[in-house]
């Protein structure tokens, strides 16, 4: 069995008759971060609540390491951590009796040591006699992750982990997260900023509207509906695109001077070398080019868009 | 047995040990001002009223309203411990911690309403300790007058659980201590035995629950009652259950914990 969660046929309906959930079936492998994506209020958060047993589902199953999390809750329950997004934390607390109370709440022995590394990793160490209320917002959120790791969870649930968090703080999250897989701890991330699912994931998800509409391998999703773009800086202004042209739909800037060449990797268009050879048979000369692959954001944008 | 279907005694023992911890830190709210208003009671009521009614019963008038006056702060501190405990974490949303902790609803309820509790049986027996500065005491049942304290403490504790959880705002967190339990517990024959009431009024007090509760509590001490003690065991206990019916109800619902 590789996927350490899987979930089946979940929905959730609030009270109020919102529909949040629409059937998700999902699986996450062992040792992965995933990347769960999508805009605010796709419901990222009440599907990740659901897994770790904040809200009730309204119907399907979900199950960690094989334990189902209503049957078998405990079980379920002590495999995972969670770093919620909101910074939560009773604020009268010291770092260290806080941290060592997690620990306690899900069940394991008392163990200093590991609750010092786990302290020290995130450089919190200095301030475990402090009271939370006095740690900055960056120590805060540090201190939340220290209280997820502090009983050892074999899945850490990140909820917008950098949402306001410096550039900073931001890469050691990165780096922190990287160890932790390298250590079998899977690791399932939501965000809106794709750069932080471009940057670590593994495999995305995206979810809108409370349906999940595409799960790939970041590397595939990349390959499959990323695009490529030349762009090149003409020596002399153009008017127009010369007519020998027309079938690659070149893009002509307003003052005449750039062109831009759309492509995809797939694409049955003609390639990067035709066009040069066919721009020099039409004469016309260009001082530099530069390609750029589409970043994660834009296909993200465009996968949106086909939503009806 | 799947060992990880154990029990979390660990996760019971974590949350008493924070919500006593919390007692120590606010020791002046949680324990000082308890004995300071116990104080002021007695200069008021005990000296002051009490030189007039010299005794009710046959009982020194300050020693006699020394069982009411533990039920008060009995009442009120158990409510207040116990529904800030469960309502500050929903107020802050820590609470999602110990919604995805792998303890049960059981577990819970011990931890929190133990510590609940015990602090304020703490604090009753603190009030009785400075009452004994004042008045001479006596303790003719101190079995039943330690059942009597701790009975109380835990129904009230539970009490107050619900009303935390049910609670959406302050407001109404204090709402139901302020408006209910305060009048029925001065109501309730703290300061007076009922026999001192005019026919109608002796009548309509008997549905006051504080009554059965305090005079069984003052019969611990004087081995005098309102109304027999056997009643008022009764009562305490059809409170306790009622209480921890609705507990039960609420999670197996999940009303307002979880969505």
């Amino acid at each position: 069995m590789s996927s350490i969660i899987s979930i089946s046929g979940v929905t959730k309906t609030y009270a109020t008759g919102f529909k949040a959930l629409k059937e998700i079936n999902l699986d996450i492998e062992r040792g992965e971060i995933f990347a769960l994506l999508g805009p605010n209020g796709a419901g990222k958060t009440t599907l990740i609540s659901i897994v770790c047993g904040i809200v009730n589902r309204s119907s399907g199953t979900v199950t960690v390491d094989g334990h189902d999390i209503g049957r078998d809750y405990r079980a379920a329950r002590s495999l995972i951590g969670l770093v919620p997004q909101e910074l939560t934390i009773d604020a009268f607390e010291t770092v260290w009796a806080t941290v060592n109370y997690s620990r306690g709440l899900f069940g394991k022995a008392p163990n200093a040591a590991f609750v010092e590394k786990v302290l020290r990793d995130l450089s919190l160490w200095d301030k475990k006699d402090s009271k939370a209320i006095t740690l900055s917002g960056g120590m805060k959120r540090r201190l939340m992750i220290a209280k997820a790791l502090s009983h050892e969870p074999r899945v850490l649930f990140l909820d917008e982990p950098t949402a306001g968090v410096d550039v900073e703080l931001r890469q050691d999250m990165w780096a922190m997260v990287r160890r932790l897989r390298e250590d079998g701890v899977t690791i399932i991330l939501t965000t809106h900023y794709i750069e932080e699912a471009e940057a670590m994931a593994d495999r995305v998800g995206v979810i809108n509207k409370g349906e999940i509409i595409l799960v790939e391998g970041k590397a595939e999703l990349m390959r499959k509906l990323g695009r490529k773009q030349m762009n090149l800086e003409l020596r002399a202004p153009l008017a127009a695109v010369p007519d020998g042209l027309s079938h690659y739909s070149l893009e002509l800037s307003d003052d005449g001077n750039q062109l831009t060449y759309t492509y995809d990797n797939q694409s049955d268009r003609p390639g990067v070398a035709s066009l040069i050879r066919d721009l020099e048979a039409a004469g016309v000369q260009f001082r530099d080019l530069d390609t750029k692959n589409s970043s994660l954001e834009e296909i993200f944008v465009n996968l949106l868009r086909q939503e009806p | 047995m799947n060992l990880r279907a154990a029990p979390n005694f660990r996760a019971v023992w974590a949350i008493y040990r924070v919500e006593m911890a919390r007692a120590f830190r606010t020791v002046l709210q949680s324990i000082i001002s308890p004995v300071i208003s116990t104080s002021l009671y007695f200069v008021v009521f005990g000296s002051a009223i009490g030189s007039r009614i010299t005794e009710i019963d046959g009982i020194a008038y300050g020693a006699f309203i020394v069982p009411g006056l533990m039920m008060l702060s009995l009442l009120t501190q158990s409510i207040s411990n116990a529904s800030f405990a469960i309502y500050f974490p929903k107020f802050v949303g820590s609470i999602y911690e110990l919604l995805s902790a792998p303890v049960s609803y059981l577990e819970i309820i011990i931890a929190y309403v133990g510590g609940a509790a015990t602090k304020s049986v703490m604090l009753g027996l603190i009030i009785l300790a400075t009452a004994a500065l004042f008045v001479p005491l006596r303790i003719e049942h101190p079995f039943w007058m330690i059942a009597f304290l701790v009975l109380t403490a835990v129904t009230f504790s539970l009490f107050g659980f619900i009303i935390g959880i049910w609670a959406k705002t302050f407001e109404q967190l204090q709402l139901v201590p302020l408006l209910i339990v305060t009048p029925l517990t001065f109501l309730g024959g703290s300061f007076y035995s009922i026999h001192m009431l005019p026919g109608i009024w002796k009548t309509i007090t008997l549905f006051n629950p504080v009554v059965y509760l305090i005079s069984g509590f003052r019969w611990s001490f004087y081995g005098k009652a309102d109304v027999s003690v056997g009643v008022s065991l009764g009562m305490t206990v059809m409170f306790l259950a009622i209480c921890i019916a609705i507990v039960a109800w609420i999670f197996k619902t999940g009303y307002r914990l979880r969505n």
